[in-house]
């Protein structure tokens, strides 16, 4: 039985297109079949960071009017076999998100794939409703600060509250926290929530820390899921946290700075 | 009027709960009290003009006439308020109010005051003892949230207590006719006997709210504040708003 997953945030900019591509493609890595969508008509960035910006011929708005067969609009991966995409439309608006034809095509993905990742916009209008309403489990992406927090713990009342489980009720929305752009050394001054505050405010299971990392701004330059460069921190720290969702024990890392050697911290870098 | 409204009743009746001024009077001097509010309007034109004002007489001294109710009316009036009603009065004093035609309205004061929640065995006498004015309602309406409360949710309990098992996140809001119960951090506004119900009170096991109040009093907390983070009651001691540590008492029994 498919899967559909939100990563979901209230705030943006705090990873969660990041975040889905990486996840998704860490899950088809692991053999599973996977779509992931870009709820987020008129913006557009999931094809960018996926690298498949040029081969968007129909889109997901296109499917939901009947303009295109589902077939036509998923763009099969380059790299990875049993990942697809499906992009956002660049040129209607959100309100192109109805209902009813949203939940068509993501009953007609559920007869084929395993997983179905949805990439939620910012805020918690039309688009961001849609992409969590359907949803058996959400990756509630944070970064460590208060205001992302509390948008964090806003959400997390809707899916509690308004998803289809909630509505419908059912067993409730598995929720994960995925905390990203973590940066020790800025916790450790006191700039940033740690990870045990961000914790005890959304009081949800932790499912990964993702370090703050220039490796995921090289990699959406060029298209590249993060998580397909492995030797990477921030893309290691994905490929755990795919392992944890799939249920494998592994430690959390990143989490504090690196022990600098007595020669560094007496003369610096 | 069109015909078809002619079938609809002429007009619905409802309860409705709304903020007033209060003129708690400390004399009945009229002279006196007009001298003030001339003051007081001078100081601020404008700020009570079509202003719904109650009267309260609770600081009167006992021997003290109540005021003439109609004098006192039309000298409100003068000053741009409009007098609705009185409180607080004893009983000559609340049949010379209906006579002026002013409201009768309900006591604030809570069902127990404060001293007879103490300790019995510590040997503080129980000042007085009034009568509960809240009618206990035939079926308390009690609500269960096995969860957190979340940012941006607002649960409130009708006509009864309010049991939170979870946090209330800061942005979040709890409120209930009647006590609320947090057993994780309260982080967001807490309002209890919202309906005016002054037993209520606001039981939580660490006190970081926005905001807390029972029946109208309320009170902002900060970090800081010496009763941040602890196990608290909340709860109104005549217009007193007060917040007490949850101590565990050498008995063993905490204290209520
Ligand atoms: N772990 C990270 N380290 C550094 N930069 C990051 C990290 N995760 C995301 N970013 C950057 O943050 C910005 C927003 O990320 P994105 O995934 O588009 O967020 P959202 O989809 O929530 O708006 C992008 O510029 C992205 O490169
Ligand atoms: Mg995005």
């Amino acid at each position: 039985m498919a899967k559909i997953i939100v990563v979901t945030s209230g705030k943006g900019g705090v990873g969660k297109t990041t975040t889905s591509a990486s996840f998704a493609t860490g899950l088809a890595l692991r053999g599973f079949k996977t779509v992931v969508i870009d709820f987020d008509v008129g913006l557009r960035n999931l094809d960018l960071i996926m690298g498949c910006e040029r081969r968007v011929v129909y889109d997901f708005v296109n499917v939901i009017n009947g303009e295109a067969a589902l077939n036509q609009a998923l763009i099969k991966d380059k790299r990875v076999e049993t990942l697809y995409v499906l992009p956002a439309s660049q040129t209607r608006d959100k309100d192109a998100l109805e209902q009813s034809g949203v939940e068509r095509v993501l009953d007609e993905l559920r007869q084929s794939f395993d997983y179905i990742i949805c990439d939620s916009p910012a805020g918690i209008e039309r688009g961001a409703m849609m992409a969590m309403y359907f949803a058996d489990e959400a990756l509630v992406t944070t970064n460590p600060e208060v205001s992302s927090v509390r948008d964090s713990d806003r959400i997390l009342g809707i899916l509690a509250s308004k998803s289809r489980r909630a509505v419908q009720a059912e067993e409730p929305v598995k929720e994960h926290l995925v905390l990203t752009r973590y940066a020790p050394e800025r916790v450790e001054r006191g700039d940033m929530l740690s990870v045990d505050d961000v914790m005890e405010i959304l009081a949800i299971p932790l499912l990964g820390v993702i370090p703050e990392s220039s490796a995921v701004l090289q990699s959406s330059n060029s298209g590249v899921p993060v998580i397909l460069e492995e030797t990477t921190d921030a893309g290691s720290a994905y490929a755990d946290l795919v392992a944890r969702f799939l249920g494998e024990e592994r430690p959390h890392r990143f989490l504090t700075t690196e022990k600098k050697g007595f020669f560094k911290r007496l003369f610096g870098n | 009027m069109t015909s078809d409204r002619t079938l609809e009743a002429p007009f619905e009746l409802k309860g409705s709960l709304f903020t007033l001024t209060v003129l708690r009077l400390h004399e009945s001097d009229l002279a006196a009290i007009g001298a003030a509010l001339d003051a007081k309007v001078a100081q601020a034109p404008g700020l009570f003009v079509h202003h719904p004002v109650v009267i309260d007489l609770d600081d009167l001294p006992v021997a003290a006439p109540p005021p003439d109710f109609a004098q006192l009316a039309a000298m409100l009036r003068q000053h741009g308020m409009v007098p609705v009603g009185v409180r607080h009065g004893s009983e000559a004093a609340s049949s010379a109010a209906v006579a002026a035609g002013l409201a009768l309205l309900p006591e604030s004061r809570p069902a127990m005051r404060r001293s007879d929640v103490r300790d019995e065995e510590s040997g503080v006498a129980a000042a007085e003892v009034l009568p509960a004015t809240v009618q206990p309602t035939a079926v308390a309406h009690n609500r269960i949230i096995a969860t957190q409360v979340r940012s941006g949710q607002q649960i409130y309990a009708a006509d009864g207590d309010l049991t939170v098992l979870g946090a209330v996140s800061a942005g979040a809001e709890v409120l209930a006719d009647g006590s609320i119960h947090v057993y994780g951090s309260l982080k967001g506004k807490a309002l209890a006997g919202v309906k005016g119900n002054t037993a209520a009170r606001i039981f939580c096991h660490g006190l970081e709210a926005e905001l807390v109040s029972v029946a109208g009093r309320y009170r902002t907390i900060e970090k800081g504040d010496s009763e941040w983070e602890q196990a608290v009651q909340i709860y109104l001691a005549g217009e007193n708003l007060i917040i007490e540590p949850l101590v565990l008492e050498t008995s063993g029994h905490r204290k209520l």
